[in-house]
């Protein structure tokens, strides 16, 4: 990346480096609490790795029940690999989905082994939880043999519409014709509510609210559906869901399993705004993102989503200082640079004056903060006013803020933002915009220098400042309990104002602190060094300095 | 004068502009009869003369048109229906004021957005501190204790917790209309108060969300919707209109 590595803000190394230091002061404690739990939805993970799939007429997946029996048995905090492996090979069932199905009618009792019968259990799981993993490989593989054969997006910053209707089958022929009319990348939104969901739910699913369950079928649907597509356009279209809500490591399994592209995956995005536990957030977050690093996955962090609640102008250092967390996290977690899509958007209300050159400002922090990290850029959703033609303007200016900047993944902002789901226009004129823009002024950046002493270089000096203020608050913070003080400044509102204390919150009865005893053969497995597959894909995201827009 | 016409660019010209998508192609041969489907669609809207300025084909199935035109139609401004503000606006002072004098207590108010919904900028807007419109939100208020719960709250725990703090009003935010979910969840939630409630003990039920029609609150259960653009200065003003009794109190006036 030529545009980065001579620095078009000239930010202070030894600033930039005491920030990332501070990042990794404060998130160290909050690994180190992490490693130390584990939570339901981690252990249900375990089991779907290990390939427990389906679930009971009620539609409770099998995965729940079979862990629900064990926690009633034995408690959590041993994990569930141990009693469930322990009892397959006393001959309860021959195999897991028999083994569930005869632990909900309550004639299995788990018991935690010891000695050789643990030895053994740990064994046998791990064999079986590494065919997951394989399997997890294989997809990756399959991912880079894909690109190879059909050809990667031709140019960034990569172009990413969202489908939504609630309807797989729906969501299917709108996903193609959106990848035929250019989309890069495909994602589906999530039914609203599912992130507070603690059971993935199973099948094919026709009935969401605002957006299409995340299950193992829709994700197995849409990546064959997509695969065509890419097929017929000679480019590898991408698939991306949310690995985020109560049921982020299940579904961070389900998605490397079944060969999506990207996830979204913050690291306090489920605490801040949808009131879940901090401490299951932090342990989910952690197994996720191992999973993720995995499976070759892109993981696009929820920065845009400080900027819809607070000012953009007033938070726009806690969308930096959230960057620059979510960065130390996914480091920690084994994803790499090009893994890591870090967030962050155009949101400054369009009437404060020099508000371009602001987006510009905080754009082009995080391009430099982050030289070789993909970013994913958001478009304008607070000051869509429901005036369309107005905000088809702001959409162009935010297209032009991407292209000057470098961003990776360009989210294309529609101008009905606000007013009802896109429909087929409004996505073919926003994808119009896109192109007129790219077209026009994509290769700007060569030109685009801004002065040293600039407003745009003054403003982003600003923003790290206050960014580095922000952290050396967070490692200073301390609450009454003796919590990590990222917690303890989570607790008392530093971040969106949103005060959620560590003992709060949704999925808290589904934390446990690990026993001695504890196992889990998935979290072995993914702390391995990788070497069955190629650490980096063939294709490095590269930023294209001809332009080719489409 | 009450009756108008849409203004072009000289009084009474009627101009309109209108776009829509056909499932047309408009590629090659098939150009003249879209753009003449779009005109006929046109003047049945009562557009006439209309001009189609813009056809785009969007693949080979569909066509984006653009068509301006003229029409006859009146519109008379005294038969308009809408819900008139019928209480008077007041400072944040002023309603600090109202309460403090006539309740000797500060007013409780329990928001949420209830059932699936996520989308908590419409209830941050009027409670948050930070308020929307260059207006701060019912958290600034010193009279006014506000417990916002939030998102995706069920209808039960909002009963609930309406219960626990003693909430004189209750402000409920739907923005997810899909399947219309903000008009049944609010059905929902009326009923669910008045079943938990005696009559004259219910707290006040205020509705808002985008897509709300003011018109409705009778019909859903509530004391009042309000829609887009509200800010919060309206609500405050509007909840010490109802729970602040005043000397002077008229009866209830329905909206003309």
């Amino acid at each position: 990346m030529s545009l980065n590595k001579q620095g078009k803000l000239d930010l202070d190394p030894a600033t930039v480096k005491q920030a990332r230091s501070l990042a990794r002061k404060a998130g160290r404690p909050i690994v180190t609490m992490a490693k130390k739990h584990t939570t339901v939805a981690v252990e249900r993970a375990t089991l779907r790795l290990a390939g427990l799939e389906g679930a009971d007429p009620e539609g409770t997946p099998w995965v729940n029940r079979l862990l629900d029996v064990v926690r009633a048995d034995v408690g959590l905090e041993h994990g569930v690999a141990l009693p469930v492996w322990d009892a397959l090979l006393r001959g309860e069932a021959d195999d897991l989905a028999t083994l569930a199905q005869k632990a909900s009618a309550g004639s299995v009792t788990f018991r935690l082994p010891e000695g050789r019968d643990a030895t053994r259990a740990t064994t046998a799981s791990r064999r079986q939880v590494g065919a997951g993993i394989r399997r997890i490989d294989a997809r990756r593989k399959e991912r880079d043999r894909l690109i190879r054969r059909f050809g990667d997006a031709p140019r960034k910053p990569w172009i990413y519409l969202i489908v939504a209707t609630g309807d797989i089958y729906e969501d299917i022929p709108q996903a193609q014709q959106a990848a035929r009319e250019g989309a890069d990348i495909i994602a589906v939104i999530r039914s609203t509510g599912q992130s507070l969901l603690d059971y993935v739910p199973e099948g094919a699913t026709r009935e969401g609210f605002a957006g299409t369950y995340a299950t193992q079928e829709n994700f197995r649907l849409m990546r064959a559906a997509l695969d065509e597509s890419s097929k017929e356009l000679g480019r590898y279209v991408r698939l991306t869901n949310y690995a985020s809500g109560l049921c982020m490591p299940e579904i961070a399994a389900l998605a490397g399993m079944e060969r999506l592209d990207m996830m979204l995956n913050d690291s306090m995005y489920g605490i801040l705004f949808r009131d879940i536990n901090p401490i299951r957030t932090f342990v989910d977050q952690r197994f996720s993102r191992q999973v993720h690093a995995r499976a070759g996955i892109i993981i696009n962090t929820g920065e845009d989503n400080y900027l819809t609640t607070a000012d953009a102008v007033e938070a726009a250092h806690t969308v930096t200082t959230s960057q620059l967390l979510n960065e130390y996290f996914g480091k920690e977690a084994g994803l790499e640079d090009w893994q890591l899509g870090l967030g962050h958007a155009f949101e400054i209300d369009p009437d404060i004056p020099d508000s371009f050159r602001m987006e510009l400002a905080h754009a082009l922090l995080a391009r430099e903060l982050f030289p070789n990290a993909p970013l994913k850029w958001m478009p304008p959703t607070r000051h869509m006013t429901g005036d369309v033609f107005r905000g088809h303007l702001l959409d162009g200016f935010f297209n032009l803020a991407g292209a000057l900047t470098g961003q990776g993944i360009l989210l294309v902002g529609m101008m009905t933002e606000a007013v009802v789901t896109p429909w087929l226009s409004d996505r073919d004129l926003a994808l119009q915009n896109v192109r007129y823009v790219m077209n026009a002024a994509g290769n700007l950046h060569e030109d685009f220098r801004p002065a040293p002493d600039g407003f745009i270089a003054g403003r982003a000096r600003q923003v790290l400042a206050e960014t580095i203020d922000l952290l050396d608050r967070i490692v200073s913070d301390s609450d009454a309990a003796g919590d990590p003080p990222l917690l303890a400044a989570i607790a008392d509102g530093t971040f969106g104002l949103m005060k959620r204390p560590a003992d709060g919150g949704r999925g808290l009865d589904g934390v446990a602190r690990k026993s001695g005893a504890y196992y889990n053969p998935a979290t072995e497995l993914l702390e391995e060094p990788l070497d069955t597959v190629a650490a980096r894909p063939a294709r490095e995201p590269k930023r294209a300095t001809k332009g080719a827009p489409r | 004068m009450t009756i108008v016409r849409p203004y072009g660019d000289t009084t009474g010209d009627g101009m309109v502009q209108l776009s829509f998508t056909l499932p047309l192609c408009s590629l090659g041969a098939h150009k003249k009869v879209a753009e003449g489907a779009a005109a006929q669609l046109a003047n049945k809207m009562g557009m006439d003369p209309a001009l189609v300025v813009h056809a785009r084909p969007m693949g080979p199935d569909f066509t984006f048109f653009v068509v301006y035109g003229r029409v006859h139609h009146l519109v008379d401004t005294s038969k308009v229906e809408v819900v008139e503000r019928d209480y008077p606006l007041l400072t944040p002072k002023e309603v600090n004021a109202a309460v403090k004098r006539s309740m000797r207590r500060r007013l409780t108010i329990v928001g949420a957005c209830i059932g699936t919904d996520a989308h908590t900028v419409g209830i941050d807007a009027i409670l948050n501190i930070k308020g929307f419109a260059g207006e701060k939100g019912l958290e600034y208020y010193r009279e006014l204790k506000v417990v916002n719960l939030g998102a995706q709250v069920s209808v039960p725990q909002l009963v609930e917790r309406a219960r626990a703090e003693k909430a004189d009003a209750v402000l409920v935010s739907q923005v997810v209309t899909q399947r219309d979910a903000h008009l049944l969840n609010t059905r929902e939630m009326s009923a669910a108060f008045r079943e938990s409630y005696p009559a004259d003990k219910r707290p006040l039920l205020i509705v808002g969300g985008p897509r709300f029609d003011e018109k409705m609150a009778a019909e859903l259960g509530v004391d009042r919707v309000f829609s887009r653009g509200t800010t919060p200065g309206e609500v405050a003003s509007y909840l010490v209109h109802r729970l602040t009794p005043r000397p002077d109190q008229q009866p209830e006036r329905k909206a003309s």
